[in-house]
């Protein structure tokens, strides 16, 4: 950012890390994190759906084979952790493993560059990492909590999972209810938030280390060759916790809906 | 770290993403997916079968040969052992044909023999007559020496 040469390191950063907000319905909408993953989700579906279009059981094109691969591979996964039917379960994976490893791989394009032509929308911040906001991640770690609930009373029924939160894990005596309660009340409020927290947590984080070598590449051509070199570092390793970071959401997704079939 | 109206925004947005894959992208590659497993299994089945088939049908073509050469081997044999019985049928036809032309041959020279026989016979007594009346110089009634020619002919 040369023609901003003026900036301070802090504002440097502060200004790459704030949201493109704008006031709506009373409140405020972060309009980067929403234009953003809609375009993201939008784009591989379509992608994904363009082969579910010209599918075929014969013989797929590399394409198709492609597509496949990637089905296979979350159907895969997915059938490891959850026994019952996967009709919805199966392209609910799927749908998060996509949409979010498209959201993290944002992650690699260089935040200087695009916000040349991100300040054209917004001169206050454009952040295009949609996972990088805790909003996104809690959207879908909350989303699955509700489905979680949903298969928990569709499964066990309202009576049986009441009994479940009252009578597990220590057992059906009364004296142990309170204890019970206690523990699926930390178990239920913790999963949604340490499944939003690591995916948000690992792409702010690696957000913010970019912005740190940028920053460091800006003192000079010593810092500029240090810092690029280590940037290169950073990218390449960042690649396995974008696509790690996708994976696990899914994973966790798939298990914590098993875990609501699950009869205690 | 701020919650805002955003969260509520991509709930919306994951929910309609969730649907679109759920009802439009998942069942077709699916399907087509187990389709292609099905196919592939039944195409090895049938695989596993047309192999059977065909040791099968080595083993019947091994022993239809083996029926034919058996058979062939016959045939060859009956049809030997009939031409020796007809070689040997025309032999002793022709044997017991010139046996027989043979023996025709020898009834006939016997006829002819005996015919000769009578003739000489007969002229011999007729020259035995001519002599007779030579010497005796007179006829004799052959009528009254009937009877003495005829055991004089019989005597020859």
């Amino acid at each position: 950012m040369a023609a901003q040469a003026d900036l301070s390191p802090t504002s440097y950063i502060s200004h790459h890390l704030t949201h493109f907000k704008v006031p709506f319905a009373g409140g405020t909408l972060n309009l980067d994190t929403v234009i953003m993953s809609v375009v993201l989700g939008v784009i591989v579906l379509a992608i994904l759906s363009r082969a579910a279009r010209n599918v075929t059981p014969g013989v797929p094109g590399k394409f198709q084979a492609a597509i496949e691969l990637l089905l296979d591979f979350v159907e895969g996964q997915v059938k490891s952790v959850f026994p019952g039917n996967r009709g919805f379960v199966g392209p609910l994976a799927l749908t998060v493993f996509v949409w979010v490893f498209m959201m993290n791989a944002m992650d690699f394009l260089p935040v200087d560059v695009i916000a040349l032509g991100t300040h054209n929308i917004s001169d206050h911040g454009f952040r295009i990492v949609p996972t990088a906001d805790i909003n996104t991640t809690f959207a879908l770690a909350l989303s699955v909590f509700g489905l979680m609930i949903f298969y928990n009373i569709k499964v066990k029924g309202l009576g049986g999972w009441v009994h479940e939160l009252f009578c597990a894990p220590f057992g059906s005596n009364p004296l142990l209810w309170p204890f019970n309660l206690a523990f699926q009340f930390v178990e239920y409020v913790s999963k949604p938030l340490s499944h939003s927290l690591r995916l948000y947590g690992n792409m702010y984080a690696g957000e913010l280390i970019f912005l740190l070598l940028w920053m460091w590449a800006a003192t000079g051509v010593v810092g500029a060759a240090i810092g690029g070199v280590l940037a290169l570092g950073w990218a390449i390793f960042h690649i396995l916790i974008v696509i790690l970071q996708a994976f696990i959401f899914m994973m966790l997704t798939a298990v914590y809906l098993a875990m609501a079939h699950e009869h205690h | 770290m701020n919650i805002n109206f955003t969260l509520g925004s991509q709930v919306i947005t994951f929910a309609v993403f969730v649907w679109f894959c759920y009802k439009f992208i998942w069942p077709p590659l699916i399907r087509a997916i187990e389709d292609r497993q099905k196919q592939v299994a039944e195409g090895l089945a049938a695989a596993e079968k047309g192999r059977l088939e065909l040791t099968n049908a080595a083993k019947r073509v091994e022993q239809e040969l083996g029926g034919a050469r058996e058979r062939a081997l016959t045939i060859v044999g009956d049809a030997a052992k009939r031409a020796q019985q007809m070689i040997e049928k025309a032999k002793n036809d022709a044997k017991a044909e010139g046996d027989r032309e043979k023996a025709a041959a020898k009834a006939e020279i016997e006829q002819e023999v005996a015919r000769a026989k009578e003739s000489l016979r007969e002229q011999v007594a007729v020259l035995a007559v001519a002599g007779a009346e030579k010497i005796l110089r007179r006829e004799v009634d052959a009528k009254a020496h009937a009877d003495l020619l005829g055991d004089l002919r019989k005597q020859l």
